[in-house]
């Protein structure tokens, strides 16, 4: 790297400890926010959970809030159907889409398309919504009706959620120092080899860590995904049948719900938080292992 | 998961850290009583909320200084925002229940509710028990009602919806027992997956559906026991699926809010009760 | 997809003097065959990713493109947004972005420098906030929307209002922009750091001169990023900004941000499907010029701290 412009030599170790007391209390408050959130989200359940029979969630057969039924389970399978589809398919198409960007596109191109991708992440999921709903249900509809389905939704949020993926992958992808590709041009190895097995492996935990945050995009999601996939409870047993998410789920009933049925809701969004805490711990054990195996 | 790795003493220094913002933040404001005299608050049913909020607008163009604010989110929230003193008015988009007669209703519009089918069905009428016989999945095909052979895509309203209570009482149906293959939230959601899907049943509010009709929506609607879905027939009570718009207060409503519940009965928003395709109350 | 598979598949090359030599040239082959399938893969992967978006904006500047002039954006809607414009929404918009930013980046940045920077990668706490914001990352928007409305509007006292619609937006958008900057500066070379060290700069001499301007377009994708889902939000806006479509006053006011107007229009209001549209094609005509503003205002920040190599 160049030499640093001349600076101002503030060389003083109080700076320092006063800068890092600040962003430590910057990154409490910014915890904090969650441990209210989580509180807060507790604190809405309680009449849920303290009542009788948490396992109703589990057992009930279906969800008719009305009629005393609260089986969460068709819907919890919804949500992870979905998103495990549009996951599958936009993160080659994501990784694919950065790769492009970096190191296929001609040059007048790339600006333009990383734009694009940039434009994508900015529409609003209502448009995406109302595109599906006037546009891409009727088209399945033409061929398995009722077009509102998993199919729908997974295809939605693939859209969705491919701009994470891209960026965050391109982001990973340029981070890896460009001596690592001079490296593998000088041993002969060819662009898309050079890729394969020098850049990805080496880009690895950045495109794990945006696939994550996909992953947990895609089961948030809400309007976009009320639009599409029918909101009908169910199990999904293919990929033409309506589901219900989770998130559709509270955004279809929270504005109508009092007391147990708000609660129940609230409940949902707790299933949803622990799925993607899960998540969230999975991938650290992984990242923190890939990390620790790199520094030795 | 997440609950047990924070350790106790973390969070709570979060919280107290937070509430100490809280407290400087929210420092009390000296004018706050003086402008309660002048601002409104609604809350409530997001299909009223349109209606309420053009009348909103009116209504401070002919009481400069006043403000009304409009505020969306569900009848159970107007109900329960009305009840507790959040806001001034809340907005209902059905008859109150039993548990809700504490407070005052005040009606601003009536609504009438079709079965819709696709333009290009050729079935022209359902009788009750066909309709009924669709949402239980008795029957599943058009042919069996004298249409073409297409699977039925039966369309149905969320839970908690007031038209879908409206619906279920009026055929009597047990909500456990209709199998829906698409469940939609707000009206217009209906309108579009209707139209989108030429083998779908569905049911709306007349008056938007009357309108998308005229605008070229490929959407039919269907007549109840022998009359036809109009908004004409909603008006003069011969249709017999209906709801009322109503705005309710706590207590009997005294100064500003009593202004703005007579005005919103009042025929000076008569116009703008027909311009969102609602039907007026008779005088 | 064995080398020697993919002998038969390629004919040409039984001409091949020597078995060993043959070998060798099936195997350059092979890459030559690989090589063109991952370049043809990328490439199709890019023409679906362009595709699928010019589907949707044509099909949306398709609708909507009548209804957009001048007049559209500098009036103020009628009739439910059926008629009239979208100024006070556009204006609504712009303020709870302002909020936003204003409150996300020097949090997000602090948060992101303090993890990559100041605490040790497997220091419990950081551990425990790096995984937080994973969760915060992943919470429904709608829970965020009621969690806002009920600790910004009512506990704060701040009620429906553009800051409060902005705070709770920024508690979304700051996993995004958290987690990219992180990446950005843990890009940079760990020489740079040293090398900042050795000439006697202070750890935030150094921030400030080397590694945040190093970090910058990191910085900048999050923040678009974090921007675009924040300007896309609809559910926890209608329960913190409000719905109300007047000229905000003020940041205490209620206002309807562009996202809540689609919604409503194409929900709620028929025959609002056009100005829906029209709506939508504003939105992303602002998102252009968001970007195209926060590109140059990171590449500034990047040259004005890093001479060219």
């Amino acid at each position: 790297m160049q030499p640093v412009q001349p600076l101002q030599s503030v060389t003083s170790a109080h700076t320092d400890r006063s800068l890092q007391l600040t962003l430590f209390i910057v990154s409490l408050v910014t915890a904090s926010v969650l441990g209210l959130i989580v509180l807060f989200i507790f604190r809405e359940t309680l009449p849920a959970l303290s009542g009788p029979g948490m396992l109703r969630f589990v057992t009930d057969e279906s969800w008719h809030p009305l009629e005393n039924q609260f089986g969460m389970l068709p819907m919890l399978w919804g949500t992870l159907a979905s998103t495990a589809l549009a996951i599958f398919l936009a993160t080659p198409l994501g990784i694919g889409a950065a790769l492009f960007c970096r190191y296929f596109a001609p040059r007048p191109i790339v600006r333009p398309f990383r734009a694009l991708i940039t434009l994508l992440a900015g529409i609003s999921s209502v448009v995406f919504g109302f595109w599906g709903l006037t546009v891409l249900v009727p088209l399945i509809a033409r061929f398995e009706p009722p077009g509102a389905s998993l199919l729908a939704a997974s295809l939605i949020l693939t859209i969705m959620i491919l701009p994470t993926v891209a960026l965050m992958s391109e982001a990973a992808i340029n981070s890896v120092p460009e001596s690592y590709s001079g490296g593998a041009a000088a041993l002969g190895l060819s662009k898309g080899a050079t890729i394969r097995q020098v850049i990805l492996p080496a880009a690895k935990s950045g495109i794990f860590a945006a696939v994550i945050l996909a992953t947990a995009r895609a089961l948030g999601e809400t309007m976009a995904v009320l639009m599409v996939s029918g909101n009908v409870v169910q199990t999904p047993g293919s990929l033409f049948d309506p589901i219900r998410t989770l998130t559709a789920n509270i955004a279809l009933e929270m504005a109508y719900a009092t007391q147990f049925h708000r609660s129940t809701l609230f409940v949902s969004g707790l299933v949803l938080t622990f799925v993607i805490a899960a998540l969230a711990i999975a991938a650290h054990r992984v990242e923190h292992r890939a990390g620790s195996h790199h520094a030795a | 998961m997440v609950i047990q790795n924070l350790r106790l003493p973390f969070l709570d220094s979060c919280v107290a850290l937070l509430a100490a913002c809280a407290v400087l933040l929210s420092a009390p404001d000296a004018s706050a009583q003086e402008k309660q005299d002048k601002k409104l608050t609604i809350t409530g049913a997001s299909t009223a909320a349109p209606l309420v909020a053009e009348i909103a607008k009116r209504f401070e163009s002919a009481n400069p200084g006043v403000r009304v604010d409009v505020q969306t989110g569900g009848s159970s929230r107007g109900v329960n925002d009305a009840r507790s003193g959040v806001s001034d008015i809340g907005m209902v988009s059905r008859a109150l229940s039993k548990e809700e007669k504490d407070l005052k209703s005040f009606l601003i519009a009536n609504d009438g509710m079709s079965v819709i089918l696709h333009k290009t069905n050729p079935v022209q009428a359902l009788t009750r028990e066909q309709v009924i016989d669709i949402y239980t999945g008795k029957i599943s095909n058009w042919k069996e009602v004298g249409g073409k052979d297409q699977k039925i895509t039966v369309v149905n309203k969320a839970e908690g919806r007031s038209t879908l209570e409206l619906f279920l009482a009026f055929f009597k149906l047990n909500n456990r027992d209709i199998k829906a293959q698409v469940v939609v939230g707000d009206n217009q959601q209906g309108v579009k997956t209707v139209a989108g899907n030429p083998g779908a049943i569905g049911y709306v509010s007349i008056g938007t559906a009357e309108f998308e009709v005229e605008n070229g929506q490929p959407l039919k609607l269907l007549p109840l026991g022998g009359i036809a879905a109009t908004t004409a027939n909603v008006r003069n009570g011969s249709f017999p699926l209906a709801r009322p718009i109503n705005i309710v207060t706590k207590n009997e409503p005294l100064g500003l809010v009593k202004k703005f519940v007579d005005f919103a009965q009042s025929t000076a928003v008569t116009d703008l009760v027909k311009e969102q395709y609602f039907v007026p109350p008779a005088r | 997809m064995q080398p020697d598979s993919s002998v038969s598949c390629a004919p040409g090359l039984m001409a091949a003097p020597s078995v060993a030599g043959s070998t060798l040239l099936t195997a350059q082959v092979h890459a030559k065959l690989s090589e063109r399938l991952f370049v043809a893969a990328v490439w199709l992967a890019a023409a679906l990713v362009a595709a699928s978006f010019l589907w949707i904006v044509a099909d949306i500047a398709f609708h909507g493109f009548a209804k957009l002039s001048w007049s559209f954006l500098t009036e103020a809607p009628r009739s439910s947004g059926r008629k009239g414009g979208i100024s006070t929404i556009l204006v609504s918009t712009l303020l709870i972005l302002a909020v936003t930013v204003a409150v996300a980046v020097p949090l997000g940045v602090g948060v992101a420098v303090w993890l990559s920077e100041f605490s040790r990668r497997s220091s419990r706490t950081a551990r425990v906030i790096n995984i937080a914001l994973d969760v915060l990352a992943g919470i429904p928007s709608i829970v965020f929307g009621l969690f806002g409305n009920a600790f910004f509007c009512v506990f704060l006292g701040l009620g429906f209002s553009i800051v409060s619609g902005g705070l709770t937006l920024a508690c979304m958008a700051l996993p995004i922009l958290i987690r990219a900057t992180e990446s950005g500066l843990s890009a940079v070379p760990h020489d740079w750091r040293q090398g900042a060290a050795a000439l006697g700069l202070s750890k935030a001499a150094a921030l400030w001169h080397v590694l945040l301007p190093a970090a910058a377009p990191a910085i900048t994708a999050g923040l678009l990023l974090g921007i675009g889902r924040a300007v896309a939000e609809t559910a926890a806006l209608v329960f913190t900004s409000g719905y109300v479509d007047r000229m905000p006053e003020s940041l205490m006011d209620s206002g309807r941000s562009l996202a809540v107007h689609i919604y409503d229009l194409s929900m709620n209001v028929s025959g609002g499907d056009q100005a829906a549209y029209a709506s939508a094609l504003v939105l992303i005509g602002l998102l252009i010029v968001i970007n195209a503003v926060a590109i140059q205002l990171s590449n500034r920040f990047m040259k004005s701290r890093i001479q060219p190599a």
